[in-house]
């Protein structure tokens, strides 16, 4: 289970986001996961390993990369893209659901359904309205969420997002103050603000994609205010769904009662 | 064999869980599995090497390591996950029985063909009957193992935190011994992540059994307020599993008798007739 899984989970989602939701997802998975793979985990590699203190006591090493850096930006950065890309997979529950619906609807033999088989149920893209818009845009809130707390924990954590090349420890067992080296601080500090940078940008996406789904909706709803009598098969089509599945469920009980008795 | 293979063997079972379950496999895969391949095995990559005593004794080193990780928390972890996501190939098992009942009842039925048979292979089965049991036995393993590995987990290191400095005086170190664990910090951080995910997947393996249990006494006092099975269309009254045994267990009984009058009428068909354990 690694970034590859996740890809493949994800993708299947981006088929059912709006067209920034998809550059958002390109953007996740080429200019950070990949990088964070590809390169950023070389970088850090010897983190500790290469963390240099001038001296020979015995655990001040340890104990003086522990206080500097109590959890690694590699580290940091894998679970912000976990938790950042995990309430997509609320859009893909929600998607996953109503597929379920159709297709027992489909299966019980309904003679209005508009589906030829159970692939095109598999294949159909869903349009972005009703209860999916709520749970749609809560998960752009949510990725909002994660990423602004992340980045908060970054830069509190690390007094900014530069990397000093000398640190200066007196935590015990070091005697007095004691000089440490940190391994390749300036591709570090490059990296680091690459992240950041793509980061913001994933931040702007997602306000952008929110700002586009609220105007949609309200251009939607000033269309229906606008025009009450409108045409069935047109913006009151999820209702009048509704109302001839219920309608086919209650004849169904009917007729299956009549097949008993007859 | 590896996670990987772990996903695809349980994706399948994903299927004939409840929406619950589903949520809870989603929560072991994402938040559990992946977080320890991603993240968490590179932190306790270097636990032993990084593992300094204040020390030149030779051998003290690896003692007080041995002493104070009996077993590390990313093999306690990795045996907790495997442990704990093996209880629902009980289910699977189940399932592939029950489908290959059915495949044999449509052979019975002459209904072999091979868009029937697809059909009983891609069909999801309720949870009822003898299923329902075999999927809350399996919840119930699963929320045992969950329980005591992080009773193991407090046994062997109270308090789930990492310190930084341990004190040894096991043979051969010399008197007292201070040895400084690497990363102490991260791995508190990470310990204390699996630990709170840990209870998420117990919470929710405890609203599935009463989920399951709720269920079953609503279906239980729906069939006894109305016994006659009007409800859903007819096609969905068929696939019920008690009307299905019921069917299978009646074709069982009468088969000794149709197959040998098959025979008589159709000699053709005498090959098939060997195969037949009834006959």
């Amino acid at each position: 289970m690694d970034w590859g899984a996740l890809h493949t989970i994800l993708g299947g989602v981006n088929k059912h986001s709006t067209s920034i939701g998809k550059i958002w997802l390109t953007v996740l998975f080429i200019f950070r996961i990949m990088i964070l793979v590809v390169a950023a985990e070389r970088v850090w590699g010897d983190e500790q390993d290469d963390f240099i203190c001038n001296t020979l006591q015995p655990g001040c090493k340890n104990v003086c990369y522990d206080h500097f850096f109590p959890i690694s930006h590699i580290r940091l950065w894998a679970l912000q893209l976990i938790f950042v890309s995990t309430p997509a997979l609320l859009v893909a529950m929600h998607v996953a659901y109503r597929r379920h619906e159709k297709k027992r609807q489909f299966r019980k033999g309904d003679q209005k359904c508009e589906y030829k088989d159970i692939e095109e149920i598999r294949r159909q893209r869903f349009r972005i309205e009703g209860s999916l818009w709520w749970t749609y845009t809560s998960s752009i809130f949510f990725r909002l969420v994660f990423e602004a707390v992340f980045m908060y924990a970054f830069y509190f954590m690390y007094d900014g997002f530069r990397m000093p090349r000398l640190m200066k420890c007196n935590a015990w067992p070091c005697p007095n103050t004691v000089d440490c080296f940190v391994s390749r601080p300036t591709e570090k500090t490059v990296f680091t603000i690459f992240m950041i940078a793509v980061s913001s940008i994933c931040i702007l996406l997602n306000v952008a994609e929110l700002c586009y789904l609220l105007t949609k909706f309200f251009l939607r709803r000033s269309k229906k205010a606008g025009n009450p009598k409108h045409h069935p098969n047109h913006e009151n089509k999820e209702e009048t769904k509704q109302n001839e599945m219920n309608e086919l469920i209650s004849d169904s009980c009917q007729n299956t009662v009549i097949g008993f008795s007859g | 064999m590896n996670w990987a293979g772990l996903y695809t063997v349980l994706s399948g079972v994903n299927r004939h869980s409840t929406s619950i379950g589903r949520i809870w496999l989603s929560v072991i895969f994402i938040f559990r599995i992946m977080v320890l391949v991603v993240a968490a095995e590179s932190v306790w990559g270097d636990e032993k090497s990084a593992f300094t005593c204040n020390t030149q004794q030779p051998g003290c080193n690896s003692v007080c390591y041995d002493h104070f990780f009996p077993i590390s928390h990313i093999r306690l972890w990795a045996l907790q996950l495997i442990l704990v996501t093996t209880p629902a190939l009980l289910v699977a098992m189940h399932v592939a029985y029950q489908q290959h009942q059915e495949k044999k009842l449509l052979v019975l039925t002459g209904h072999a063909d091979p868009k029937h048979m697809e059909e009983v292979k891609k069909q999801k089965i309720r949870i009822s009957g003898s299923l329902w049991w075999t999927y809350v036995c399996s919840v119930v393993f699963r929320l045992l193992f969950e329980a005591v590995f992080m009773y193991i987990f407090y046994m062997l290191y109270p308090g789930y935190q990492m310190v930084r400095l341990v004190k040894c005086e096991a043979y051969p170190c010399p008197n007292t011994v201070d040895c400084f664990i690497s990363r102490p910090t991260e791995k508190t951080i990470f310990t204390v992540f699996m630990l709170v995910t840990s209870s998420i997947c117990i919470v929710l393996n405890m609203a599935e059994l009463v989920y399951l249990v709720v269920r079953a006494c609503a279906r239980r006092g729906q069939h006894n307020s109305n016994p006659p099975s009007g409800k859903g269309s007819f096609y969905g009254h068929k696939l019920s599993s008690e009307y299905k045994q019921n069917e299978i267990n009646q074709l069982l009984t009468e088969q000794d008798g149709s197959l040998k009058d098959m025979l008589r009428r159709n000699p053709g068909l005498q090959e098939k007739g060997d195969r037949c354990s009834a006959c």
